[in-house]
């Protein structure tokens, strides 16, 4: 059924059709309208949960952890400073194999104080061993919640997942939205069924300590796990297309890219601007596309090599930066494309809010078209 | 009983001789029984408990972090109220993870009201990282962050009253107790697992290693703790004391001069000043608890 919805009423009822047994949040701009909504169904028993108000994002996540440690289906959404106090849990949550849930309304971070999109935030938690999956629209933005907590629960995984969607841009934007009903989604996501939890009628211990002797082979089957996703993934969204429609078979979508010379890879809401300047350029006989990313971790390393096989020059967008390095994105993408020969410039662009136009599109593919790159693109000299 | 003659935290662990912590350990267990799950905070007991692969905890057991383990035991709590499941929940800690870098946890899991025990073994520092103070470490003890100098008497400020500031949560049942008296300190945890709502109870714990002293004497060290007044033993039902372990109370030197941590009150020289400030600690507790068995009068003759 199609409906006019707010991007964080659309993700609300997506997390409601996944049937969590505990949700602990605590509110952040943009994340609370989400977490609003979500406490509206509980208080009127349209959701069958157990809702925590915690004190702090630290331990919405670490009662996350708890409850999902104990056999239940979680949730919790964040953004920003939130996802920052989140740190130190998240990482101990994908050690544990905690299949959590956390949607993330994307937003810069502080300093300077900025309520306003860009992706650092989640970029940062980059090496956490959380699988990470970016919407370009809110349907895509509710749709990855029921993917993601199939992925995340599923036993070749058993990993936390974050779907990252842009904070105000999506998550405060009014959209049509195709809702699922409740028996379309029970027939996709089965109850979480853990392969092991805490129950006094089989005791376990779970976050002991491991020793040099033991603490690689931890981080080597945790990362394997994460490798595994990768089909894993790719047979969720088959089986999510055959029932919806919708395609979300691969890890990325590729956007008029056959014949693309220049090719630009970005992240989320910005890919809806880019697509509407390539069919621009298209109509000029600009030979452009698009190679839109829409699960960072684990990386579509083959995936993005194979489409940009035949590239002239790849403009990688990164709404984020390693600060004295570069943009997180593209430094997987040159990765990937190692030894091809394909020429991959970055551009720092639209952080902290900073609209990215049609106009920026142009001027980008314009600059890769001449080898300038690997730049902060749309800086105010006069404020420096 | 037949859960108290059976052994849940196993032994062959890897905690030094006579520590505190162990032991209050093997107590809450057999308090608890079978039918509970076990948060643990980063410290000494996770650490001697259970270096993988090995496990001394024979009941489901989980350690997340140094000051999460309230919150991770709320999760657990609304996950089994959910399922309908009726373990019971004990998040333990020692006193860093307690008095100072949980309490933001530790406070909302108390004000949100969870069902579950909180258990804090109180050895008064920072063992596992090298005897540094906490906001447990008592009025002069000489810890590795504090230590007695030419311009120091150790650990310049008194402990934080953890209790009352969990009483001021609205908790129903607070206790102190102490490994040193194993009948009173398992009647503690039960009731307070019995209680529901959020429950505590701080259990002093003697650190043979971090205070100084023989391994063998640390139950005797426990006791003058108590004896002397500097350590009160009692239970607060709905914020309000209703029991306290009354004592022949002795003076503080007594439970001083066995530890290393308050040699400096000693050697090189005896510092009055400093003692009688501390004897002054205990007179307040027997003053506030109202502790001291009063002896009649012998009649004149």
């Amino acid at each position: 059924m199609m409906e006019i919805t707010e991007g964080s009423h659309a993700v609300a009822h997506a997390v409601k059709l996944c049937r969590p047994q505990v949700i602990a949040a605590y509110p952040i701009t943009p994340q609370t309208h989400i977490v609003e909504a979500l406490a509206g169904m509980a208080a009127d028993g349209e959701i069958d949960c157990e809702y925590i108000t915690v004190e702090s994002e630290f331990s919405a996540l670490s009662a996350c952890l708890g409850a999902s440690a104990a056999g239940s289906r979680v949730y919790s959404a964040t953004t920003s400073q939130g996802l920052a106090l989140m740190f130190e849990v998240c990482f101990n949550v994908a050690g544990l194999r905690l299949p959590v849930v956390m949607t993330i309304a994307n937003r810069a971070l502080g300093a300077p104080l900025s309520i306003w999109n860009d992706q650092q935030d989640s970029i940062s938690l980059r090496d956490s061993g959380w699988l990470q999956f970016y919407a370009e629209d809110n349907q895509e933005a509710a749709d990855l919640h029921y993917l993601a907590y199939r992925v995340a629960e599923d036993h070749r995984v058993l990993l936390p997942a974050f779907v990252c969607f842009d904070g105000f841009v999506l998550s405060h934007t009014y959209e049509p939205v195709n809702v699922a009903s409740q028996e379309e989604i029970d027939r996709f996501l089965p109850p979480f069924q853990p392969p092991q939890r805490l129950d006094s009628k089989d005791p376990i211990s779970m976050g002991m300590y491991a020793t040099p002797e033991y603490y690689m082979e931890f981080r080597y089957e945790t990362d394997a796990a994460m490798h595994r996703a990768n089909a894993v993934i790719q047979e969720a969204g088959m089986a999510f297309d055959e029932i919806f429609g919708r395609n979300y078979c691969g890890l990325t979508e590729s956007y008029r890219l056959d014949d693309a010379e220049t090719v630009f890879i970005a992240m989320g809401s910005i890919c809806g601007t880019v697509k509407d300047a390539i069919d621009q350029m298209r109509d000029e006989g600009e030979k452009v596309g698009l190679l839109r990313i829409r699960c960072f971790r684990p990386f579509p390393l083959e995936e993005v090599r194979a489409a940009l096989r035949n590239a002239a020059v790849v403009a990688v967008l990164d709404r984020n930066i390693s600060l004295g390095s570069r943009g997180a994105v593209v430094l997987e993408v040159r990765d990937a494309l190692y030894g091809s020969g394909v020429k991959v410039l970055g551009y720092i662009i639209g952080l902290g809010g900073r609209d990215v136009t049609k106009a920026d599109i142009r001027k980008v593919a314009q600059l890769a078209k001449s080898g300038e790159g690997d730049l902060f693109y749309g800086l105010r000299r006069e404020v420096l | 009983m037949e859960n108290e003659a059976c052994e849940l935290f196993d032994s062959g662990h890897r905690a030094c001789g006579g520590c505190g912590a162990a032991l209050a350990s093997r107590l809450i267990l057999k308090a608890a029984g079978k039918d509970v799950i076990v948060v643990s905070a980063t410290g000494c007991l996770e650490v001697f408990s259970t270096p993988y692969p090995e496990t001394a905890w024979k009941v489901p057991w989980v350690h997340s972090l140094f000051e999460n383990n309230s919150a991770v035991a709320s999760g657990i709590e609304a996950s089994l109220k959910r399922q309908g499941r009726k373990e019971k929940v004990i998040a333990i800690g020692g006193d860093g993870a307690t008095f100072d870098i949980g309490i933001l946890c530790l406070s909302g899991a108390f004000e949100r009201g969870h069902d579950f025990t909180y258990i804090c073994y109180d050895n008064e520092a920072y063992m596992n990282t090298g005897i540094q103070r906490s906001g447990a470490t008592p009025y002069d003890a000489s810890t590795t962050t504090t230590p007695a100098g030419r311009c120091s008497y150790g650990n310049p400020r008194p402990k934080k009253d953890m209790p009352a500031i969990l009483a001021a949560h609205g908790s129903p049942y607070i206790a102190t107790t102490s490994i040193a008296y194993p009948r009173d300190m398992i009647e503690k945890v039960k009731r307070a697992i019995e209680t529901q709502g959020p429950t505590y109870v701080q259990v002093h714990a003697p650190c043979c290693t971090g205070w100084g002293f023989e391994g063998e004497k640390t139950v005797a060290i426990a006791k003058l703790a108590l004896e002397t007044g500097l350590f009160v033993s009692y239970e607060m039902v709905d914020g309000s004391v209703v029991k306290v372990k009354k004592v022949l109370r002795k003076p503080v030197e007594e439970y001083l001069s066995t530890q290393r941590r308050f040699r400096h009150l000693f050697k090189p020289k005896r510092n009055d000043a400093e003692i009688a400030k501390i004897q002054a600690i205990a007179d307040r507790n027997a003053e506030k608890f109202g502790i001291d068995i009063k002896l009649k009068k012998p009649a004149a003759e």
